[in-house]
């Protein structure tokens, strides 16, 4: 029994009304950025594709997660597969091939919905542990899965993307739990390679590093786009300087003020005041997405739960941290918010996953 | 590979369930809580980040997104036209476009379609961006000044974003000259100002990029003439296109300049001065104005207008004819016989000699044991047959007998080897020898011949065109020597220099001059039927004889000074030819043609010519030598009044 439609006051009514404001302040934040530009129809559109999205979250509420789990190596191969024929026949554009072009003019960025496959993937693996907790062979096992795809991601190149799986298999790792000293080893192997292999650079090398995992958005040097973020952060002080009013939006200093940088340009235009606002929906959303983890009927929807709730923290993390200029460049975009049909849909999915064991939370 | 769950303890179908079975979730509870904190603590890490810059910083940033959007942009003021004695133009101004390449987002291969829009070489435009590549990036790179209305419709159909976003024009003033190089030298040009400029403490008040005069009348009045930069405020997006103007402070235009100069003596001068190298002046003598100035070969100072190209510089620069240098108060040469006027006036005025002193001239005379050549035998020569016939003997012997210290006494006074002091940068002073002059540049005794030669206008003395112009000018008016001067606003306040020559002496002196062009003179051919001209020519060695004859490049300079009328002159005209090899008769039609122009105007314009019956008749040949050689031949009229001092 694939499909049991769920009750609709076990639908988790909360999420819904904060993702629906989110998305209307992205909607907006789009329109106010693009009015004027040849992306002027992007509000309209990313209306379709939210509505669509709410009809994929209604389908993947409605599918038993425990169905999907038994399909979870097929669902990874097909990923993997997708993800090698993006490399080979993708569409081009901005300097990276990360879309496959579907008819009806439909770009699919399938590094986006690879993710599913992934967190489902994690969910599965760490439900059929054997042990009590990770040993070196699962976890390598298990890693070696999750590097491949975000291998072939990162030679789209699409470095930030890639990044994004990793949250996924760390929460998962974290919550099956491994010996203290596995910790201690990775950290430790960590804290000694990183600095050493990025100060044997030379400046120049780490400039050409991070232009090159991010050219196609980065045409006139990587900290352009920092410190005009930044400026129009700052201008939009407490209140803001309106909708369609900010200057660094309007003028076209703030790069991509609809898709990655839309949160800098939401900064500028509602002012801290609406960044508080929006900061504190993502956390009551995330705090729901832990809720339905700690309400799950098994464990399987408790790690896929956990597996969208970290996924989604660092999304929120580096986006967000990007634009206040505490994290780097890396061009992913914040959900729910930023235009591409991709990205709504992804997380949309996502979402539909965690109502679907949100709704199954009393399975008789 | 069917997924089945593991055991769930609290699934009452399950049969295999079993409260803290494997599917117990309860194992992780604490860690779910951990990573609520850990969400916690990402979001005041971001929260923190918007509060350091809404609401502690948010002044520098909201002042960087203003910096970010309001331009200013300079409004080139245009630069005062300059306009001849009747208000004709002879400098205007015309706007043009230049384009330039804003480097912050060039792109390297554009370089060749826009190279090729624009029929520029590509190479060179290339080169061009290569040597930025060191400056700042905001700083553009003009590559093309004066577009074209075809350049235009290239620029502005290409310039989007899509295609070569880093093109944009810029609209400036351009200098517009008279194209055949008339009055080139007089006018000079102008261009940016340059690295070594700034750093001059008079330089101080322009700005890097400005456009000021560099030589000339341009360099002289640039600050008449420059006007005020205006500016204007304007929102600008990214790539600085203008999207809405906020304030508006409109440029001074520069004021407009009125010369001294005729415009249609000037073009008499360049026509009849074409084909020599040489330089002509006319100034009107009662008043220094500078009627017409010309020297040739001349230059066209467009191509200076904004930035010269470097193969026009070098074209410029390398001409043996020195076509930079302005003649007319830059070239130094003897005087030659020109000088003899003033040689007379020595004599006169010191009392070595009288009009009636006659000296022999055989052909040649012997001083210190030195043959000194004239050019015919001359008989017995007073002053009237010495200056008409110019002959050397006779102005030898009178050279002598006043003494190198009163001829240079009696030079400076008119005012030769002394910078006149026109409006205009980088005149000559020229040399008028004596024994004080050589021992202090050269630490040598002065040696008598010396002297002889200075008698004739040779040796170590020269003057400029201006200043023999000048010179004779002022004696002809009974010493008074005004200041030329190119500025019409500066005939009012020009400080004449004044010096009491005797007016008897004077008149003897002009007396010869008239001789010189109406008696069978040397100068017959400036002659202007029904116009007393008066006149004096001059023909100087460069070298000795002997070499100039192996020297082709070295010939003699021929002069003619000439002024009409005779008494209380209007014009006064002198020319000089270099390294003709001619006699200075043959530069006298050139002086002619100038003073014929100049009274043919007054005719058309009917002022004051023909002149009152009566000023006619005072100076109708026959009365204008009673009126200078009182005593001689029928009794004279009194004296106009304005008659030379």
């Amino acid at each position: 029994m694939m499909l049991r439609f769920a009750r609709v006051k076990d639908f988790d009514w909360t999420m819904f009304f904060i993702v629906m404001t989110i998305c209307a302040l992205g909607v907006l934040q789009i329109f106010s950025a693009t009015h004027d530009t040849v992306w002027q129809g992007s509000w309209w559109k990313q209306i379709l594709y939210i509505m669509a999205g709410l009809v994929l979250a209604w389908i993947a509420t409605n599918i038993d997660y425990h169905a999907l789990m038994g399909h979870v190596y097929t669902l990874y191969i097909a990923s993997v597969g997708l993800l090698v024929v993006v490399l080979l026949v993708g569409k081009r554009a901005f300097g990276s091939t990360r879309w496959i072009l579907l008819p009806a003019g439909i770009h699919l960025q399938i590094s986006e919905f690879a993710k599913i496959a992934i967190i489902l993937l994690v969910a599965r693996f760490m439900t059929e542990l054997k042990t009590e907790v990770l040993e070196w062979r699962d976890l390598l096992k298990l890693s070696a899965a999750i590097v491949l795809p975000m291998a072939l991601i990162a030679k789209e190149p699409d470095l930030g993307t890639a990044l994004t799986y990793l949250p996924i298999l760390a929460v998962g790792v974290y919550l099956a739990g491994m010996r203290w000293k596995y910790w201690v080893v990775i950290g430790v192997l960590l804290l000694v390679v990183v600095p050493v292999a990025y100060s044997s650079l030379h400046a120049y090398q780490k400039a050409r590093i991070v232009s090159f995992l991010d050219p196609e958005r980065d045409p006139q040097g990587t900290g352009y786009q920092l410190i005009q973020s930044r400026i129009a952060v700052g201008a939009g002080g407490t209140w803001g300087k309106g909708v369609t009013k900010g200057s660094q939006t309007q003028l076209r200093f703030l790069p991509v003020p609809h898709t990655d940088f839309i949160f800098s340009a939401f900064a500028e235009e509602h002012g801290f005041i609406g960044v508080m606002v929006v900061m504190v929906l993502f956390f009551v959303l995330l705090m729901q997405i832990v809720q339905n983890a700690q309400t799950s009927p098994d464990r399987a929807g408790m790690y896929i739960c956990m597996g969208v709730g970290s996924l989604l923290l660092f999304h929120i993390l580096v986006n967000v941290g990007m634009v206040v200029g505490r994290m780097p460049v890396t061009g992913i975009p914040l959900p729910l918010m930023s235009y591409g049909g991709s990205s709504i849909w992804s997380t949309f999915l996502m979402l539909g996953l965690v109502n679907s064991v949100r709704v199954r939370r009393f399975v008789n | 590979m069917r997924y089945t769950p593991p055991p769930n303890p609290f699934d009452p179908h399950d049969e295999n369930r079993s409260v803290g079975g494997r599917d117990d979730t309860s194992f992780a509870a604490a860690k779910m809580t951990i990573f609520q904190y850990v969400a916690v603590a990402v979001f005041l890490f971001l929260v923190s980040g918007f509060w350091d810059l809404q609401i502690r910083h948010p002044d520098i940033y909201n002042e960087r997104a203003e910096r970010n959007r309001i331009k200013e942009l300079p409004v080139v003021a245009p630069r005062g036209r300059i306009l001849d004695r009747d208000g004709r133009v002879i400098v205007d101004n015309h706007s043009s476009f230049s384009l330039i390449l804003s480097r912050e987002n060039l792109k390297e291969e554009h370089l060749h379609e826009i190279a090729d829009g624009l029929h520029l070489d590509y190479d060179d435009l290339v080169k061009k961006v290569n040597r930025y590549k060191r400056r700042p990036r905001y700083e553009p790179i003009i590559i093309k000044e004066e577009l074209t209305p075809s350049d235009l419709a290239f620029v502005e159909s290409h310039r989007d974003a899509e295609t070569f976003p880093e093109m944009e024009t810029i609209e400036s003033q351009r200098r517009l000259y008279p194209e055949s190089g008339i009055l080139s030298h007089v006018i000079g040009y102008t261009g940016e100002i340059s690295e070594s400029e700034l750093d001059l403490p008079e330089y101080a008040k322009y700005n890097q990029g400005q456009i000021i005069g560099k030589t000339g009348i341009e360099k002289q009045y640039n600050d008449i003439l420059m006007g005020v930069d205006g500016e204007r405020q304007s929102i600008v997006d990214n790539r600085g296109k203008e999207r809405e103007v906020l304030g508006m402070k409109p440029a001074k235009p520069g004021k407009n300049l009125q010369l001294t100069i005729d415009l249609d003596l000037q073009v008499v001068a360049e026509l009849a001065l074409q084909g020599h190298r040489g330089a002509v002046v006319a100034l009107n003598p009662q008043n220094g104005e500078v009627l017409a100035m010309a020297s040739q070969p001349n230059f066209d100072p467009n191509k200076f207008a904004v930035r010269i190209k470097s193969a026009d510089w070098k074209e410029l620069t390398n001409d043996p004819g020195n076509p930079l240098l302005n003649r007319a108060i830059q070239a130094q040469w003897a005087p030659g016989s020109t000088f003899k006027p003033i040689i007379a006036l020595a004599g006169l005025e010191t009392g070595a000699i009288d009009e009636n002193t006659v000296f022999n001239c055989p052909g040649g005379v012997t001083f210190f044991g030195h043959y000194y050549k004239c050019l015919e035998v001359h008989g017995a020569v007073s002053l009237h047959k010495g200056i008409t016939l110019s002959c050397d003997s006779y102005f030898y012997n009178v050279g002598n007998k006043t003494g190198i210290e009163s001829i240079a006494y009696y030079a400076h006074q008119a005012g030769l080897g002394e910078k006149s002091g026109i409006d205009l940068p980088n005149e000559a002073s020229g040399v008028v020898p004596s024994p004080e002059w050589k021992l202090r540049n050269f630490r040598q005794k002065w040696f008598a011949g010396e002297t002889i030669s200075v008698s004739i206008g040779q040796g170590a003395v020269t003057v400029t065109p201006l200043q023999i112009a000048r010179a004779i000018g002022g004696l002809a008016m009974g010493g008074v020597w005004h200041v030329p001067h190119l500025n019409m606003a500066l005939t009012k306040t020009e400080q004449p220099h004044e010096w009491a020559l005797n007016p008897d002496n004077v008149k003897k002196i002009v007396y010869g001059m008239y001789g010189v062009v109406n008696e069978g003179g040397t100068g017959v051919r400036a002659k202007i039927p029904s116009i007393d001209v008066c006149g004096k020519t001059g023909s100087a060695q460069v070298a000795s004889a002997e070499y100039e004859k192996t020297h082709n490049d070295l010939k003699d300079t021929a002069w003619f000074v000439g002024y009409a009328p005779c008494v209380n002159p209007e014009i006064i005209v002198s020319v000089l030819w270099e390294n003709t090899g001619l006699h200075g008769q043959y530069a006298a039609p050139t002086a002619r043609d100038i003073m014929k122009a100049y009274f043919d105007k007054k005719l058309r314009n009917g002022v004051a010519y023909p002149e009152p019956e009566e000023l006619k008749n005072a100076r109708s040949p026959a009365t204008l030598v009673s009126t200078l050689m009182p005593g001689a031949a029928s009794p004279a009229p009194a004296a106009p009044k304005d008659s030379p001092r």
